[in-house]
């Protein structure tokens, strides 16, 4: 630790902002202006700016040891990100997070506009390529990018515009404290004005010099809680975004893979490779681990070399097993609960819950451009963990990791997949297996059967209550193993999570962290046991809380009948916190609570409290006969949720319209939770196979009425945002529909048990053909 | 080789690949244009969705000898130069809407949007909650509640 990372002094009240901390920035030596902060853990100043040095990075010594590619992080610069001004007036940032949909590109260029005093429009921010000197500082997951960028992006753009305003001083002759900036120019007493393109070679640095900031206050905000569109908007309409697949990397050629029947079956021979290899477009075929590799001129004819190929497989980690005796697997390793089944006086609620392998695959399929040279590799791909994608590249070809460059590119969608990087893993291998660059992606429906999976899991919970109290409240979460080894974005860690015990050991602390009763229901125990490593898993959107949630909320209605509540009433007379009980209210107010509904329809309320947040959300649900059975073409209809109010509260929301797009994303995804959206194990492999098997949330299952409001600022300082939706949502449709038909389901999505509502496509050859019929379905 | 002419956003294009090969693949592995997104290649996820002669369909599941010479194929980044304007008022609905998260699927939203408003205009009707619970295009990011206020948004204005 250096002086600087000391918790802070009370402090001397400056002379302009009284008792207000200072922090430690940088102007780094470059052609223009670059102002640099530390992430992870921001450096307070000390009292007086003379006293700074240059801070080391917080992490232990051992970890650089053991990494030989750190050799540059001795540099002082290491650990900083960097905030330009550039010659044209323009502030440019690389964010070292993957942008997946989020908005957290915009919300940093917020944060930048507020303290430079820069419009949005002439901030760029682009995605940093791997920079294994941040250590667990590039791991975008756990809704954490704001909470974690909130102060090193403003402190790096206060130092950058302290400099505009130094050199704009010597220019206008007008000392700094008679200065006023408005969007970019800064005016002197005089009237005279220079703007930030003019100044930005002036007041660059010419070696590194730490600068103490203060930042502006919230009163002072113009930016940071003001609703923004997306700074990505028009690229996207335009069909400009570009996305890892759409990049013209020189020679990268279309690849696929030809994927075993079952899961992670392996290549045991291929009857037909020469034939394969002469078909229409193609250039290579090549067996790698993950299966057998073609690469084409389009897509189209990888698709059909894929179904060509002749392949014996051998057999995969799952084989012949399927939901049930999953299920039983689970049973078996619960941990038992600790109070009697019946004790002497108390009323005792017991309820079981089974939650079934769901999907987090992305719209944007695990995809990834690799071109690997001798001795060298360059990899483009939405990845949320690039240090670990760039040093397991490394490892997997025998490189250094500093001869591999890893590209991180603009994600259409994650939900938890870009996580892993597979996809840039497996291109980097068949790049060196073809000796040709790649544009390596996987087909939709190796998506579903060989994609990562939220775990199948259940929940047990038990619950004691006596003279209108709960004396105890128990709940035993059994999982299949999440995989956690993207560790926390680095790859120390990353191995460590790959070991036997390490891996549950690492499993139980996520748990242990994001799952907190909000609730004073006595003597509470909430713990989890994980077992069966075969299967290709992965945290999907808030990890564990919808399932957790969902199993709590639904038995928190029962305690509310045991006791004579409703359950707005249940969750008022129990809730721990004022922020969550606020949100309580708000939606039962702004959704009418209470009010009469016909029978088959009924309200559902649940709230979730996790990244530092609270968030509440009323759902109305049709159950009715007709809703159930309306016929759409290969669709799922069922249950429909009518309405949903949502009020979320994050402390500060740095761009309310992106939270609102977050919660409103998350409600879409609890309600395919709780009603519509599993996958089916059936003898070693998934059924799904495509969108109209796998059901997430369509238009036709969508809330025609949806409210979600941003609770004002409580806490001042910002929570995290994108999973945080998803709990209290799955939560509340399946409050609601245990209130419309009167029973609690067990098992979910509620429709897991019912008929398959699809044909599912054959497992040899693994992936479909196109249709040919498009012009007949003209519209 | 066989060759394949159509006019693409306004331009004529030929192509030398074989005659199955599907149109997506043609747009964006041989023709370089991006915009029509993979999502499925199987006619589900509407991803792709593009015009052909003004309508909407899905340029995976048509085999590029499907087209003839004069077949018009409009990609998003053709829709605008339709409406004569820097943007296509839907586009702009989009962004006055603030649809989008991650983008991959819109696109294609805006393709379809766009078409749905012109079959309910050309039956002289408008578009109804009915209309929207039939759009087939998936948004896993979902978007949906923001799409359906974009709609009706961009057909007050086209
Ligand atoms: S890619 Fe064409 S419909 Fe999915
Ligand atoms: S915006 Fe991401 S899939 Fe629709």
């Amino acid at each position: 630790m250096t002086q600087y990372s000391r918790p802070p002094r009370p402090e001397e009240p400056g002379p302009q902002h009284p008792g207000r901390r200072r922090f430690l920035g940088y102007v780094l030596a470059a052609p223009t202006l670059v102002a640099a902060a530390q992430i992870g853990g921001t450096a307070l100043a000390p009292q007086t700016a003379r006293a700074a040095g240059l801070p080391t990075l917080p992490q232990p010594s051992e970890l650089y040891d053991l990494n030989d590619l750190l050799t540059d992080a001795a540099l002082p610069t290491s650990g900083l990100i960097t905030v330009t001004v550039n010659a044209d007036g323009t502030a440019s940032f690389a964010l070292p997070r993957a942008e997946v949909g989020q908005g957290i590109t915009t919300s940093s260029a917020m944060l930048i506009a507020e303290e430079l005093d820069l419009p949005l429009d002439k901030i760029t921010v682009t995605l940093a390529d791997a920079r294994p000197e941040l250590l667990f500082n590039q791991l975008t997951g756990g809704s954490n990018t704001t909470i974690s960028t909130y102060t090193p992006i403003r402190v790096a753009a206060s130092v950058a515009r302290g400099r505009l305003l130094r050199a704009a001083s010597q220019v206008l002759g007008d000392a700094v404290d008679t200065l006023t900036v408005e969007a970019g120019v800064i005016t002197g007493s005089g009237g005279r004005s220079v703007g930030y393109g003019e100044l930005a070679v002036r007041a660059a640095g010419a070696g590194v010099e730490p600068v103490a900031v203060t930042l502006k206050p919230a009163s002072r905000f113009t930016v940071i809680g003001t609703p923004q569109g997306r700074i990505d908007a028009r690229d996207i309409v335009t069909g400009r975004k570009q996305f890892a697949m759409d990049l013209a990397v020189p020679d990268a050629l279309p690849t696929m893979v030809c994927r075993p029947p079952t899961i992670n079956g392996t290549v045991k021979a291929v009857a037909n490779t020469a034939a394969v290899a002469a078909m229409p477009g193609v250039t290579d075929v090549a067996v790698v681990s993950t299966g057998v590799a073609v690469r084409a001129r389009t897509f189209g004819q990888c698709v059909d070399a894929v179904r060509a190929l002749e392949v014996t497989w051998g057999p995969g980690t799952e084989d012949g097993r399927s939901d049930a005796d999953v299920l039983k697997e689970l049973r078996a390793a619960e941990i038992p609960l600790l109070v009697p089944a019946v004790p002497l006086l108390a009323k005792t609620i017991d309820a079981d819950f089974t939650f079934w392998f769901a999907s987090n695959s992305a719209l944007e399929p695990n995809c990834a451009v690799a071109d690997v040279r001798s001795g060298s590799a360059e990899v483009w791909a939405g990845l949320k963990s690039p240090i670990v994608a760039q040093e397991a590249i490394a490892a997997e070809l025998g490189l250094p990791v500093a001869s591999v460059t890893v590209h991180v590119t603009q994600s259409g969608g994650s939900f938890g997949r870009k996580l892993f990087p597979d996809a840039a893993v497996e291109a980097a291998v068949v790049s060196r297996a073809m000796g040709k660059p790649v544009k390596l992606m996987w087909h939709r429906t190796d998506e579903f059967r060989q994609g990562r999976t939220h775990p199948m899991s259940t929940a047990r919970v038990r619950a004691t209550v006596l003279l209108g109290q709960v004396l105890t409240y128990e709940q035993r979460h059994t999982s299949v193993s999440t995989d956690f080894s993207h560790g926390l974005g680095e790859i120390i860690t990353a191995l460590a999570a790959k070991l036997p015990v390490g891996d549950l050991t690492f499993s139980e602390t996520v748990f242990e962290l994001t799952q907190q009763s909000p609730y004073d229901f006595g003597v509470t125990t909430q713990l989890l046991n994980e077992v069966d490593t075969g299967f290709n898993t992965g945290s999907m959107r808030n990890i564990y809380s919808p399932n957790v949630r969902t199993a709590q909320e639904l038995v928190v209605d029962r305690i509310g009948e045991a006791l004579g509540k409703d359950p707005y009433q249940v969750r008022d007379a129990f809730l721990k916190d004022d922020r969550t009980r606020a949100v309580l209210e708000k939606v039962a107010l702004d959704g009418s609570w209470g009010r009469a509904m016909e029978p088959g329809t009924a309200q559902g309320i649940a709230i979730h409290t996790e990244y530092h947040g609270a968030v509440a959300v009323l759902t109305e649900i049709d159950c009715r006969p007709a809703t159930t059975g309306r016929q759409i073409t290969d669709a799922c209809t069922g249950p429909r949720v009518t309405k949903v109010v949502c009020a979320v509260d994050v402390g500060l929301a740095v761009n309310p319209t992106g939270l609102r797009a977050q919660m409103m994303g998350g409600i879409m995804d609890g309600i395919a939770m709780a009603l519509t959206s599993s996958l089916h194990l059936t003898d070693g492999y998934f059924q799904e196979g495509s969108w109209d098997d796998y059901f997430y949330t369509r238009q036709w299952n969508t809330p025609p009425e949806l409210d979600i409001t941003v609770m004002p600022p409580t806490t001042g300082v910002p929570g995290g945002a994108g999973e945080f939706g998803v709990a209290a949502a799955m939560a509340s449709a399946a409050c609601a529909y245990t209130r419309a038909t009167g029973s609690m389901p067990t098992a979910f999505p509620v429709n897991h048990d019912g008929p398959l509502g699809f044909t599912p496509l054959p497992t040899v050859p693994p992936i479909p053909q196109s249709p040919t019929d498009g012009l007949d379905h003209v519209s | 080789m066989p060759t394949h002419s159509f006019i693409l956003n306004g331009e004529r294009v030929s192509v030398d690949i074989e005659d199955d090969v599907r149109l997506l693949w043609v747009l964006r592995d041989v023709l370089g244009v991006t915009g029509p997104k993979y999502g499925c290649g199987l006619r589900v996820c509407m991803a792709c969705t593009s015009h052909l002669n003004g309508k909407a369909f899905n340029p995976c599941s048509v085999p590029v000898s499907a087209l003839g010479e004069s077949d018009e194929v409009t990609t998003i980044e053709g829709l605008a130069a339709t409406s004569g304007q820097d943007l296509h008022p839907m586009q702009e609905a989009w962004i006055d809407t603030d649809v989008a998260q991650c983008g991959y699927c819109q696109p294609g939203q805006i393709m379809t949007a766009v078409a749905k408003v012109e079959q309910a205009r050309a039956e002289g009707r408008s578009l109804t909650d009915a209309d929207f619970d039939e759009i087939r295009n998936i948004c896993r990011c979902g978007t949906y509640h923001r799409i359906r206020e974009a709609i009706a948004a961009g057909a007050a204005k086209m």
